[in-house]
């Protein structure tokens, strides 16, 4: 049966774990990847994995990180023969990777979603030239005024957009799916900005290639 | 701050109620009310850098740690910045004209493939309210930029920012070829950013990591006197 979960739900409080639990391998991930981890789980049938996943606004405070993913592995390291952390480096500027081999627990490879969505060796080669796109996914384009709009003051000072996004000169929208009413928010995102909007599709990416491995 | 606040005329305020207006003013962001207070301080006989340090430095210093306690977000530091940039404006040809003290020269500017600027534009204007002069390189640096400018002039600071785990090892690029050229000890190096550390700064060789703008102030300042103190030893 599809695990349905709300959107403002993985933003503040992210996903437990199942009552009843494998025991086998724990995606412990951003909230913010909980439907596209969900997906593939369904699409491949790893009924050997549970997934809990840590509040996706902890994307607006990296520092965050580190301390909760070791939090939770202690929680959880005695009912999984296996912990795997669903985070790139995602802002915390290495910390995240020292700490997961601190607590010997394998990660997803690249600086953040944007890249291993896109896959890291194509966002890697490319990125140079696009270092002036603001990039969205699926999940942030539904939680747009959650991760954007409101923590940056933009709904109250609208006057503040060009001290923050006037180096900027388009919205890259990453899509994971096809859909026309993401696709139609992605655009509203992109006008709130100012800025045009390019959409490109990435389906899951190197995400998908990280969690086959495990 | 206060509801009182369209009651108020600023220049009917005595110099000692309208000095922690301007703090208050600075703390709402009220740049039209800065400007005005700036304009009336200095028509009262003030000193352009009395009115800088006593009024807007002053309250850019409790905006700050403000901001450090949790108290104030970014989008209200933008403001009581974009505020203080009002009166700076008015204030820096007179500062010039004046001879107010300086404590020593920057240069500054975000890293390559970088283009995020609000940190390093509030450590600008922030040193410069402390009496640095600051040379700004702007965004999306090459190494090449940091080291034909400091050549070029006479700089003690340089101060590199950057936002992405992706740009910030570029900072190690850029000291490293200071050292191949023999320049790095000629320079304090002050780096910054959202993903940067104190491990991060020492890593790559930087003097010291600066986790905000008032940081760096005061870590510019300390590194401005202790080279000082060897130069009068």
């Amino acid at each position: 049966m599809a695990m349905e979960v709300d959107d403002n739900t993985l933003t503040e409080k992210g996903l437990d774990v199942p009552d009843v639990k494998t025991g086998r391998v724990l995606l412990l991930a951003c909230g913010a990847l909980a439907h596209e981890i969900l997906a593939l789980k369904r699409l491949n049938k790893w009924d050997h994995m549970d997934l809990q996943c840590l509040p996706a606004k902890y994307h607006l405070y990296p520092d965050k990180i580190p301390a909760a993913v070791e939090e939770a592995v202690h929680k959880h390291h005695d009912d999984y023969e296996t912990i795997f952390v669903v985070y790139a480096d995602c802002g915390t500027g290495g910390l995240l990777q020292a700490k997961c081999a601190e607590l010997g627990v394998e990660m997803v490879a690249g600086p953040h979603c944007y890249s291993f969505f896109e896959g890291n060796d194509l966002f890697a080669k490319t990125s140079e030239d696009e270092i002036t796109a603001f990039y969205l996914t699926d999940f942030l384009v539904k939680q747009f005024d959650a991760f954007v709009i409101k923590p940056m003051g933009l709904d109250r000072h609208p006057e503040l957009r060009d001290m923050y996004f006037g180096n900027y000169t388009k919205v890259v929208y990453q899509a994971q799916v096809n859909d026309p009413v993401l696709d139609a928010k992605a655009q509203t995102c992109a006008d709130k900005l100012g800025l045009p909007l390019e959409r490109r599709f990435t389906g899951y990416g190197d995400l998908e290639v990280a969690l086959v491995d495990i | 701050m206060s509801e009182e606040q369209d009651d108020i005329i600023l220049s009917e305020l005595s110099d000692e109620e309208l000095v922690p207006q301007i703090h208050d003013d600075l703390y709402d962001g009220m740049k039209e009310e800065i400007e005005e207070s700036v304009h009336i301080l200095l028509d009262r006989g003030w000193m352009p850098y009395d009115v800088l340090t006593k009024a807007l430095v002053e309250g850019m210093r409790i905006v700050g740690i403000d901001f450090r306690d949790g108290i104030l977000f970014v989008p209200e530091v933008l403001l009581a910045a974009n505020a203080m940039k009002g009166g700076m404006a008015i204030l820096k040809p007179l500062l010039a004209e004046t001879g107010a003290p300086r404590l020593g020269n920057m240069l500054i500017g975000t890293v390559k493939g970088d283009i995020h600027d609000i940190g390093k534009n509030l450590v600008t204007m922030m040193m410069e309210g402390a009496g640095f002069e600051v040379n700004d390189l702007g965004i999306n640096n090459p190494v090449e930029n940091y080291l034909d400018e400091l050549e070029s002039g006479e700089y003690d600071i340089l101060g590199m920012s950057a936002l992405l785990t992706t740009t910030m090892p570029y900072m190690k690029v850029v000291i490293d070829t200071m050292v191949e050229k023999g320049m790095r000890d000629d320079y304090v190096v002050l780096v910054g950013g959202a993903p940067l550390n104190e491990e991060f700064g020492k890593a790559i060789g930087a003097d010291a990591y600066c986790r905000d703008a008032a940081v760096a102030v005061e870590t510019a300042k300390e590194f401005m006197a202790s080279k000082h103190n060897q130069l009068s030893a």
